[in-house]
């Protein structure tokens, strides 16, 4: 019986591709969350395996904002090309226009102002789940994450009353305006994740891989020093969140370990130059993948305080 | 900070199979299970710089600069503020030999529920005691749960053996405790292991106030104990979760393609096989078993595949495929023991909404049967209500035929669970008992 078994990696895929056929056959408009990062790349090939030889039965959803690294851009909308795939981008400057959102005074990061803006495109789209690429392993408050994570008709999370969750029997069932987000990945390690790219041999953005960077120093972090401000005429998206005088700028090898946007992901210094490389480096690795994040850092409960407003 | 873990030569890179091993701990309050999983991570080497810097700064605020491990796990806010947890949390780690997936399950009586939840996917639970107070009634508790929900593997922790003077005597009491009610279960191997979480005595180092125990420390064991596989190979069953019809007008190939996608919760399959198609009884032969990666000769519990038979017959999600040998039971009438959930008692009359496999049907609770008493765990037949938290067997009709097996055979096709209509709540946990009579192989050619 012994040729009978799964090793870690296709007992977690197997449970992911099982994840996503239920997504298909038990919601009516269902999405996938595409940012182009790492687990939402793993998120597609699970949805290929699932999906082959039909085209994805779900469209992609992107919430941009404004801040993003081009090479994550290019290489999402190549891949969701790649895939036959339609990709639907909403932005924080159009929830602006529409007053959807309002900037926060004194606050440079849009990260909490993807809340109103997903929430808005989940309406628009009438889209019933968003399958997402978190990990339990992130975070604490994503630690008591479901598979199948039950949002109520104002999109939010209730972390003392989620739905008991058995075997792999997921209660998918909605009432109107409620939906649900479902994470395949829930079980995976960010050392799952660099291992499954490396045996599908997935191509990643290439900002996960060594490369020299103009870097400042703000909150322990090496900041990416953002692109120019082009358009003189319209205000500088990026202001606040330059180099100041007193922050030198120092050009430096480095990576990203993960993928907020420019304003909140700290670079780390890598010779990182290849999967392997990476998947060295994370086993070597003494601070956790969020470490680099100052979206997290916040508060103690900072992640749990977005989830319940509707954030991922 | 030297580390058994954090040479890369010892870790998985991917080019050794390396198993996976499911845990999940429980107890009663204050038992120490988050102590316990904080410390596997700690002396582990698992627990990151950064993880270690918020935990000294919450020390510092509210620990009067005591690190508290149950911290790492406790990750609302509320079950900081009191000293609880109130979800499963999971937590992940890996050593050189396997990779954890542990569930923290809470311990008190109101989130029953959520040990359940934390240990249907187990291969391995633990139960923590603690040592002064002994066997308690959520130590009984959590073990007939580990036993209803077929846990192949416990292991009884008996935890803070330090505030006992680490009492030899005191650890076998308990284990006798224990094993006076043991065989009343239905649990093939348990390990009993004195320790202390809170100072690391027998987690991952063996402690030097134990000489008397010869055994494993906890580590040691949950990296050797054999898992043979927890998966059903008897008897092929393939639940119908989405039909593929790629019906690409502009690939002629794909134009008549048309797939059966599924987990397989039971069994091998093998191209040329023939297969039978559940509640319909059609018949047919698996053509190919195609995957993304290519095409397989045979695949196996729990593989996600796509197959493609050789007669175009009607098929939907929520029918079963099976092979010719190890038949389910087919029926609309049956029994199961259930957990229930529910913030409302089980009704008798009322309709559920059942998810079982990849079918919802409605069914009504006909009649429930007895309430297992978690003193002796013995079924009192006079019960007239099942509330929540409680364990007890129920008949029920579903409104279309169930195609299962008895839980304690199959977990897969042998589980359920009930939803309540409306609110969407899920209500119960429940588990089949075998059928009394299995679906026969009407047709003559049905046998290979």
């Amino acid at each position: 019986m012994n040729s009978y078994h799964l090793d870690h990696l296709q007992y977690l895929e197997t449970e992911a591709i099982h994840v996503l056929r239920e997504v298909a056959a038990e919601f009516e408009r269902p999405a996938i969350l595409f940012s182009g990062g790492k687990d939402s790349i793993c998120i597609l090939r699970l949805a290929e395996k699932a999906f082959r030889p039909s085209e994805i039965p779900m469209p992609f959803l992107n919430v941009e904002t404004g801040h993003e690294f081009p090479e994550l851009i290019e290489f999402r909308d190549r891949r969701a090309k790649q895939l036959g795939a339609r990709l639907i981008v909403r932005t924080v400057d159009e929830a602006f226009a529409k007053g959807l959102a309002a900037p926060t005074p004194g606050q440079i990061s849009r990260n909490q102002l993807q809340i109103p803006v997903l929430l808005a495109a989940i309406e628009e789209f009438r889209f019933d789940c968003c399958i997402g690429g978190a990990r339990r392993d992130e975070e604490k408050a994503r630690a008591k994450e479901r598979f199948f994570s039950f949002r109520d008709a104002f999109g939010q999370w209730d972390p003392k009353n989620q739905r008991p969750e058995i075997w792999n029997l997921y209660n998918a069932r909605l009432n109107q305006g409620e939906n649900m987000r479902v994470f395949p990945l829930s079980n995976w390690t960010e050392m799952d994740v660099w291992e499954y790219i490396q045996r599908e041999k997935l191509e990643v953005p290439t900002i996960y891989f060594s490369h020299s960077r103009e870097c400042f120093r703000r909150g322990g972090q090496w900041l990416p020093v953002p692109t120019a401000h082009a358009d003189t005429t319209k205000p500088d998206p990026y202001a606040g969140a330059r180099p100041k005088p007193s922050e030198a700028v120092k050009s430096l090898v480095v990576r990203v370990r993960t993928i907020a946007d420019m304003i909140s992901t700290g670079m780390i210094e890598s010779p990182a130059e290849s999967v392997d490389d990476i998947i060295a480096e994370v086993a070597a690795a003494r601070v956790t993948e969020r470490g680099t994040r100052a979206d997290d850092k916040a508060s103690e409960a900072a992640m749990e305080d977005r989830k319940k407003a509707g954030y991922f | 900070m030297p580390s058994r873990f954090s040479n890369p030569d010892l870790r998985s890179t991917g080019s050794h199979p390396i198993e996976l091993l499911r845990f999940n701990t429980c107890g009663s309050v204050d038992d120490g299970k988050s102590t316990l999983i904080g410390r596997l991570l700690y002396d582990s080497k698992s627990i990151m710089e950064d993880q270690m810097e918020a935990l000294e700064r919450s020390a510092d605020i509210t620990g009067g600069g005591q690190i508290n491990l149950a911290n790492l796990t406790d990750g609302l806010r509320a079950e900081r503020e009191q000293g609880i947890t109130i979800d499963v949390a999971y937590r992940y780690f890996a050593t050189p030999r396997r990779k954890f997936i542990v569930a923290d399950t809470p311990g008190h009586v109101q989130y029953t529920r959520n040990m359940v939840t934390g240990a249907s996917t187990a291969n391995l639970s633990i139960v923590l005691v603690d040592a002064r107070l002994g066997v308690i009634e959520q130590s009984r508790r959590h073990t007939y749960i580990a036993s209803l929900l077929r846990i192949p593997h416990l292991v009884i922790a008996v935890n803070k053996m330090d505030l006992v003077g680490w009492s030899e005597n005191r650890f076998r009491e308990i284990r006798e405790e224990f094993e006076s009610f043991l065989p009343l279960l239905d649990i093939k191997d348990v390990k009993f292991i004195p320790m202390s979480a809170l100072n690391g005595d027998n987690v991952v180092e063996p402690s030097s106030h134990t000489p008397w125990y010869a055994g494993p420390t906890l580590l040691g064991h949950l990296e050797s104990v054999h898992i043979a596989s927890d998966w059903n190979l008897h008897g092929f069953r393939l639940p119908v979760q989405w039909v593929n019809r790629p019906n690409n007008p502009r690939d002629p190939k794909l134009h008549d393609f048309r797939g059966v996608s599924g987990q397989i919760a039971g069994g091998v399959v093998k191209t040329g096989q023939k297969i039978m198609v559940l509640p319909s009884g059609h018949r047919s032969t698996v053509k190919e078993i195609w995957t993304y990666d290519g095409p397989l000769q045979e695949a196996f519990c729990p593989q996600s595949v796509t197959l493609v038979l050789e007669h175009d017959i009607d098929i939907s999600r929520g029918d079963m495929l099976i092979g010719s040998e190890n038949m389910p039971g087919m029926n609309t009438d049956l029994r199961a023991r259930v957990c229930w959930m529910g913030q409302r008692p089980i009704q008798c009359g009322k309709k559920y909404l059942l998810k079982h496999t990849t079918q919802t049907v409605q069914a009504v609770v006909t009649c429930l049967e007895n309430r297992i008493s978690m003193d002796n765990f013995s079924a009192d037949t006079a019960a007239t209500e099942l509330a929540m938290n409680d364990i007890g067997e129920i008949r029920f009709r579903a409104a279309k035929p169930l195609i299962f097996d008895g839980y304690a055979n199959n977990r897969m096709t042998g589980a359920f669970i009930l939803i309540e209509q409306g609110s969407h709540h899920t209500l119960a946990a429940g588990m089949l008992l075998p059928p009394t009579e299995l679906v026969k192989a009407e047709y003559e050619d049905f046998t290979i």
